[in-house]
């Protein structure tokens, strides 16, 4: 019953040491103390005031708290701090410059969120998809993302919204406003 | 403008520090203008006043939230200086773009761009109280309070410019908040002008929320601008960017977070707790506990989960089992007694005409319990700071939850307050908000901040649930085919279903020992469908399960209660139907709404059929009775239509599957869906709600259910509850917006409601999709791939 422990539960009872550790998220390097065994998650979100990554399930199912680790989508909940080695990315760090990835942008244009809690595991697993699949086919799509769970049932924009990126980046060209609605 | 992401500000704090214009508000009273002649009704003061003074009303004292003012102009609109305006309303979004929806038909009737409002949402302290969110009526019924008072406002402006112009309103011209003299244009002033960072001290007329109106009367549809378009929502770009401070988001100075401990057996009784086993882990504060509801609260977030898993608590086995085990739960429905029952007479003798039938057939239909299972856990966070108490939430009606609270907590309501923040998905579960409650609680206990979070094996274990239904139906045909009689009889495991935030009906206090005297008696619901059947009966009961109290199967509103279950059964059954008398599935329903020509104000009948009309064609539905002639391959096809309506608006969908022979898997390949909900707000906002509520139903369809053992819930995360997944997607999607008004004497329909509607016919289309492709017909879902290859093998697919 691994699932139902807690994210502590192979560390001794008892008071454990705090110790050091230098984390490099968003371009930023930072330092923060706590517990090695504490998920990357809880000091993302309550120690750098991150709010893309999200807690969902704690299990690593649902996707909410997904960040980038050196190029691959990775379950921030399931993920020691202790372990963590390479630059973090989250959704606060797609956009570069004041403009938006071209997912987040595809997104918008398509207005693919209904509540849009999942959207961060959504927007993060379809770019690291996209960073190692350029075209990916609708199989391709379907099964890569497959891991990603949205509860208001978004899929079919986000489906479309990737492949509005695939045409932009093979196009060059930016999608149109006009092109999100129609 | 985005300022619903911070939290929003009373209007003290948005208007400008100047006093209102004296001469203004005295020109309003002389010309006769302002309504004062609301008599005993009106509210003498405003909203402001009442702040320090208090009005008189339940629960209004000293505090510092007193009830907004609905009969007061400025509780709705504020004019800035910059020529912008913002609106304030008492709904919440879930997501499906209903303030942006707000913020075109307000921009619409005070005649301002789009571009330059901006919409605070459900915070009981700072919009008047329209009830937050629920049963997908926010434009069908609150939509027209804030279009009267964005009428008023418009109205109110032109008065004063035409004083400020030195001509009658007639010969003004209003556009994007500036008003022109017609006659020469060069002379003009702004909203702004006239009122900006101001009040407009204006009273309103209403018996209640919903009537609220001044003397303006709303725009004809056909002088509408905005609404009908379909500009962007606001909330998505800060939802994409990570920007947006969500509820759960929130933190506070010398806050500190807590987690539930759930009794491990349903019903079980806290006996003891080992304080020692979790005093001495990092950052421990405090246990609380009343009856057998237990928390613990530490500094740090992950201190809190670990200490919570590792508390030592001792509790007591309930002397019976609380339920039957999820395999057992029909059989145990089929022979418990009634809690309540409802049988009205029924149209014509459906006994003799059954009995007269050249065709009978029967069939029982199962749903289970399915779980709201919120992508995010329930959450809240409490400041119980300086007497008051402020609860953080993305509880979707706020208002209960606040009312509940004070109750909860002994409080006066004036010193409660909710501030409603963007949340994961509600659909029903934060109707009835549990983390809320407990996070108010144990602020007061601690005396500190409190942000409270459920663990993910407990709200899927914990939630509520949508309802279990069996279902057992009759009915028979004549010899040309025609269906002559209809006898269905529904049982609902709903007892208890909780209500919206009463104190007594959250599972926080029904944990401490809070009963009502008399449980809600649940419901059963009957079709909604305008066929018209010479020989009719509809029974339904409701049943109740053995625990009544503290049950993790307490029923509760998923999106469109009832609806999914019914229409599952309903338009399941009439596609046997019309299987049995050979007839094409769509012509057998077009058959059964052309049998009469009455029909309703909102022309459901005629309305009905087009819908059928439209999906059929969209579709490119071929007629001929199912099933189709099966193909030898391992993957073979079909299609279904199911249609149903909720309250005015109807729907119509097709679904294509996919079923593998070998597998059982079912793929729901293609859905065309034919929506008519009147007048449309935002067509692409509403195109996207209809596809995601019918992929919801999808999900209920092929995977979603509840599994329990004698003692608990087993089914706590999302392997042992799946929901839908990426792979599951339908290529194809279709919407056909039909909203055709048949009375040619009407340009328009009202708006009427959109979301839940789509949730209703989906599972029957695609069961009836199964059946047309195999031959085989599913009568209990969700249709996981091994329940499909069983019945395909006993069908001798």
């Amino acid at each position: 019953m691994s699932e139902q422990e807690g994210p502590t539960a192979r560390s001794v009872k008892g008071a454990r040491s705090m110790s050091e550790v230098t984390l490099t998220v968003n371009g930023v390097t930072h330092t923060v103390d706590v517990d090695p065994v504490t998920p990357l998650l809880y000091v993302l979100r309550n120690d750098l005031g991150l709010k893309g990554p999200r807690f969902g399930c704690g299990l690593g199912q649902c996707g909410a708290c997904t960040v980038i680790i050196d190029g691959v989508a990775t379950r921030s909940c399931m993920t020691r701090i202790a372990r963590v080695q390479g630059a973090i990315t989250t959704l606060e760090g797609l956009a570069k410059d004041g403009e938006l990835h071209p997912v987040q942008q595809a997104w918008i244009d398509e207005q693919v969120p209904q509540c849009g809690f999942c959207q961060n595991g959504q927007i993060l697993t379809a770019k690291a998809l996209l960073d190692q699949n350029p075209n990916p086919t609708d199989t391709e799509i379907r099964e890569g993302m497959s891991g990603a769970l949205c509860r208001c049932m978004t899929y079919y924009r986000i489906q479309a919204a990737i492949k509005r990126v695939v045409g932009v980046m093979a196009s060059g060209q930016s999608a149109s406003v006009e092109e999100g609605v129609k | 403008m985005t300022i619903f992401t911070s939290i929003p500000k009373k209007l003290e704090e948005v208007l400008e520090a100047r006093a209102p214009l004296a001469s203004r508000r005295d020109f309003l009273k002389t010309s006769g203008l302002i309504v004062v002649s609301v008599g005993a009704v009106a509210a003498s003061v405003s909203p402001l006043v009442s702040a320090v003074g208090g009005n008189g009303a339940e629960g209004q004292g000293t505090g510092p939230y007193p009830d907004p003012d609905f009969r007061q102009l400025d509780s709705w609109i504020v004019i800035h200086g910059d020529n912008t305006a913002t609106f304030y309303v008492g709904k919440t979004d879930c997501g499906q773009g209903t303030g942006t929806a707000f913020r075109q038909m307000m921009a619409d009737e005070l005649d301002i761009g789009y571009d330059s409002t901006s919409l605070v949402m459900g915070s009981t302290d700072v919009t008047p109280d329209q009830g937050g969110s629920g049963g997908s009526d926010a434009i069908q019924r609150d939509g027209w309070p804030m279009r009267r008072v964005a009428a008023e406002a418009r109205r109110v402006l032109l008065e004063l410019a035409s004083e400020r112009l030195g001509a009658p309103v007639e010969e003004l011209l209003v556009n994007e908040a500036v008003v022109t003299l017609k006659a020469n244009p060069s002379r003009q002033v702004t909203y702004a002008d006239l009122i900006g960072g101001q009040r407009f001290d204006v009273s309103l007329m209403g018996r209640n929320v919903n009537e609220t109106t001044g003397v303006a009367e709303v725009k004809p549809v056909e002088a509408l601008r905005i609404v009908g378009q379909s500009p962007m929502r606001y909330d998505i770009p800060p939802k994409v960017d990570g920007s947006l401070t969500w509820a759960v988001d929130m933190t506070l100075p010398g806050m500190v977070h807590a987690r539930n401990i759930k009794p491990p057996i349903a019903g079980g009784r806290l006996r003891s707790v080992d304080e020692s086993s979790v005093e001495n882990l990092p950052g421990f504060i405090r246990v609380v506990r009343k009856g057998n509801y237990l928390a613990v609260v530490c500094e740090r977030e992950e201190q809190a989960i670990t200490a919570a898993r590792r508390l030592k608590a001792d509790w007591e086995k309930p002397s019976s089992a609380p339920f039957p085990t999820s395999e057992e739960l029909f059989s145990y429905m089929r022979a418990a007694t009634p809690t309540s029952k409802f049988e009205p007479d029924p149209t014509g003798d459906p006994e003799a005409a059954l009995a007269g039938a050249a065709t009978v057939i029967e069939a029982e239909y199962d749903v289970p319990f399915q779980g709201h299972t919120a992508f995010g856990p329930a959450h809240a966070l409490a400041d119980p700071s300086d007497g008051q108490m402020t609860i953080y939430s993305n509880d979707m009606k706020s208002y209960g939850m606040r009312v509940g609270i004070a109750e909860f907590l002994g409080m006066p309501r004036d010193r409660v307050r909710v501030v409603w923040m963007e949340g994961p998905q509600a659909y029903g579960r934060t109707a009835a908000d549990d983390a809320g409650f407990e996070a108010a609680f144990l602020a007061k206990e601690i005396g500190r901040p409190v942000r409270l979070q459920w663990m993910r094996d407990e709200e899927t274990a914990w939630d509520t649930k949508g309802t279990a239904f069996t279902f057992a139906l009759r009915g028979g045909l004549d010899v040309q085919g025609n269906l002559v009689a209809f006898e269905y009889n529904a049982q609902a495991a709903d007892h208890n279903h909780v209500g919206y935030n009463e104190v007594e009906t959250v599972l926080v206090s029904q944990l401490m020992g809070t009963r009502l005297e008399t449980p809600n008696s649940g419901r059963a619901a009957t079709p909604s469908a305008m066929y018209t059947i010479p020989n009719l009966r509809e029974a339904t009961q409701v049943v109740s399960l053995p625990m009544v109290w503290e049950t993790p199967l307490r029923t509760g509103n998923l999106r469109d209660p009832n609806g999914p279950q019914v229409t599952f059964a309903s338009e399941s059954f009439i596609d046997e139907l019309a299987a049995a008398g050979n007839v094409d599935p769509v012509a057998f329903r077009l058959g059964l709404l052309t049998a009469s020509t009455d029909d309703d104000s909102g022309f459901k009948r005629a309305r009905s059929i087009a819908v059928i009309r439209a999906a059929a064609e969209a579709y490119g539905w071929d007629t001929r009775p199912s099933p189709k002639a099966r193909g030898e391959g391992i993957v073979v096809s079909g299609r279904g239509i199911a249609y149903a309506y909720r309250s005015e608006t109807v729907v119509a969908e097709i679904a294509e599957v996919e079923v593998n022979r070998d597998t059982g898997h079912v793929w729901v390949k293609r859905l065309v869906c034919a929506h008519d909900c009147g007048l449309v707000i935002n067509p692409e906002g509403l195109r996207r709600t209809i596809e995601c509520g019918m992929l919801h139903s999808l999900s209920r369809t092929l995977h979603e259910e509840v599994q329990f053992d004698n003692e608990k819930v087993t089914s706590v995360n999302w392997r042992s509850h799946p929901s839908l997944l990426h792979a599951d997607t339908p290529a194809v999607i279709d919407v056909v917006l039909v909203n055709g008004d048949p009375n040619p004497g009407r340009s328009d329909l009202p708006p009427y409601g959109a979301g839940e509607t789509v949730c209703k016919p989906l599972i029957a289309a695609v069961a009836n999709a199964i059946f047309d492709a195999t031959g085989v017909r599913l009568r209990r879902i969700p249709f996981r791939d091994e329940r499909v290859l069983a019945e395909l093998t006993a069908g001798a697919v």
